[in-house]
């Protein structure tokens, strides 16, 4: 990261929480289009969220949430897209429509068939009117059911990564979703190999490194 | 339609009550595309079937088939027919502008639809019990709408992003039918989807949509 220079008031901002899948794709997006930013922490737990200070900067109290000029944006999915028309280097998407179509989908089944389920506040519900033991079945089972999905969209179409040799939308998204299951829960990935192999190979790609949650200036040191 | 003979280039798999397929019968109509119905059961548990797995093999529906190309989820679908078919688009030409609508389609379908899905409420039913699931889902319907208020209130015209349709009406008018039908949400906090909401019942592509119009729409009583 260069650093904050006074002179260009275009410089992106993005408000983010270390430990927020959602926000780790937007970081890992931004790594990959070579795209500066500065890092403005919220704390989820804190409940930062919804103070008055950032409740002016994002009316709707969002994370993450991406200022470009005086345009605010938040919900990963659309800030992702967003980036990819304003700042076309490094595309996230390929030029075939199937292919795109395949990066599409792969993104939504972590966007909205896994990740809103396994949530704080779902996750809390769950542990305060089922029980604690409740929560990690829920979480075998949404993401064992999620993930049997990706395993059968991308059969046919992993190369290197997700949807072939190139890092595309679906890889974005994918990386926060399986690495945040295997530290936050022990997630036992032996059922998916595709996504295990890609796990793997995540782990040398620099821009999904840097935007790991430890490497985050809010994650905590001791 | 003409050429009864020839099969429709279009199919899609769908179930009348299902939000997401609404969202996609919507686009296909609002573009003028015509489609051949493919009704699925999700109550039954059809998307389960090897017959339909042999077509779908993730088992989701919605499913667009178009030629030898399937792809299931709303919004890959809708995405993948406004580059096929860029006729009537569903996208304004402005980014900012198209960046609210990706915005509010994913409140819709990330943070407010999957948790009122079928499976979510069975589980509520389950282990919680059958009183839990109306106050669950109005919670969650009503934390997605205030954020929809906020985030389209300088924003709308006729619609939600002005005075065209657009991919966030595409999104919204599912959702808001089915909040009203089928939990008995009051829309007195959210004036402007109940606007919305009117203007949508006046919209033949949205009409022609609605659960109620579809082939696999029980008509006994």
């Amino acid at each position: 990261m260069t650093t904050n220079d006074e002179d260009s008031p275009n410089k992106l901002q993005l408000y983010s929480f270390f430990m927020s899948s959602c926000s780790f794709r937007v970081r890992i997006a931004l790594n990959l289009k070579g795209l500066d930013y500065e890092y403005k922490p919220i704390n989820l737990f804190k409940n930062e969220q919804q103070s008055l200070e950032f409740l002016k900067v994002n009316p709707m109290g969002h994370v993450p949430a991406l200022m470009d000029g005086d345009i605010l944006l938040s919900d990963s999915y659309a800030i992702i897209l967003y980036l990819e028309e304003k700042y076309p280097k490094h595309p996230l998407l390929p030029q075939d429509l199937a292919k795109k179509a395949i990066n599409y989908q792969a993104a939504n089944i972590v966007c909205s068939s896994i990740q809103p389920l396994l949530s704080l506040p779902v996750m809390n519900y769950i542990g305060e009117n089922v029980g604690p033991e409740a929560k990690l079945s829920w979480v075998q089972k949404q993401a064992g059911k999620g993930f049997t999905a990706l395993e059968k969209l991308l059969k046919d179409h992993a190369g290197k990564y997700a949807t072939g040799d190139e890092i595309y939308l679906a890889d974005v998204f994918l990386a926060p979703q399986v690495i945040g299951l295997s530290q936050r829960f022990n997630f036992d990935m032996s059922e998916f190999p595709l996504l295990s192999r890609l796990s793997e190979e995540y782990k040398y790609v620099k821009a999904i490194q840097d935007a790991m949650p430890e490497k985050q200036p809010d994650f905590p040191i001791n | 339609m003409s050429g009864q003979e020839e099969p429709k280039k279009l199919q899609l798999y769908s179930y009348h009550r299902s939000s997401c397929s609404f969202r996609v019968r919507i686009a296909l109509n609002l573009k003028g595309l015509d489609y051949e119905y493919k009704a699925v059961n999700l109550l039954k548990g059809e998307q389960h079937s090897p017959e339909f797995l042999k077509v779908n093999p993730i088992g989701y529906v919605p499913a667009l088939v178009d030629g030898d190309i399937v792809l299931a989820d709303s919004f890959a679908i809708v995405m993948y027919l406004e580059e096929k078919y860029p006729e009537h688009p569903l996208l304004p030409r402005d980014l900012e502008k198209r960046a609210i609508n990706y915005q509010a389609a994913n409140i819709v379908s990330a943070s407010i639809q999957p948790l009122q899905n079928l499976d979510v409420l069975k589980y509520i039913e389950e282990k919680v019990g059958p009183d839990a699931k109306l106050p669950w889902v109005q919670k969650h319907i009503g934390k997605g709408f205030t954020a929809l208020e906020r985030l389209l209130k300088d924003h709308a015209g006729k619609y939600a992003t002005g005075d065209d349709v657009f991919l966030a009406d595409v999104f919204l008018a599912p959702q808001i039918h089915g909040s009203i039908k089928r939990f008995n949400l009051d829309m007195t906090p959210f004036p402007l989807l109940g606007r919305l909401n009117e203007a949508y019942m006046q919209l033949p592509a949205f009409k022609d949509a609605m659960p109620e119009n579809q082939p696999d729409f029980p008509t006994a009583p």
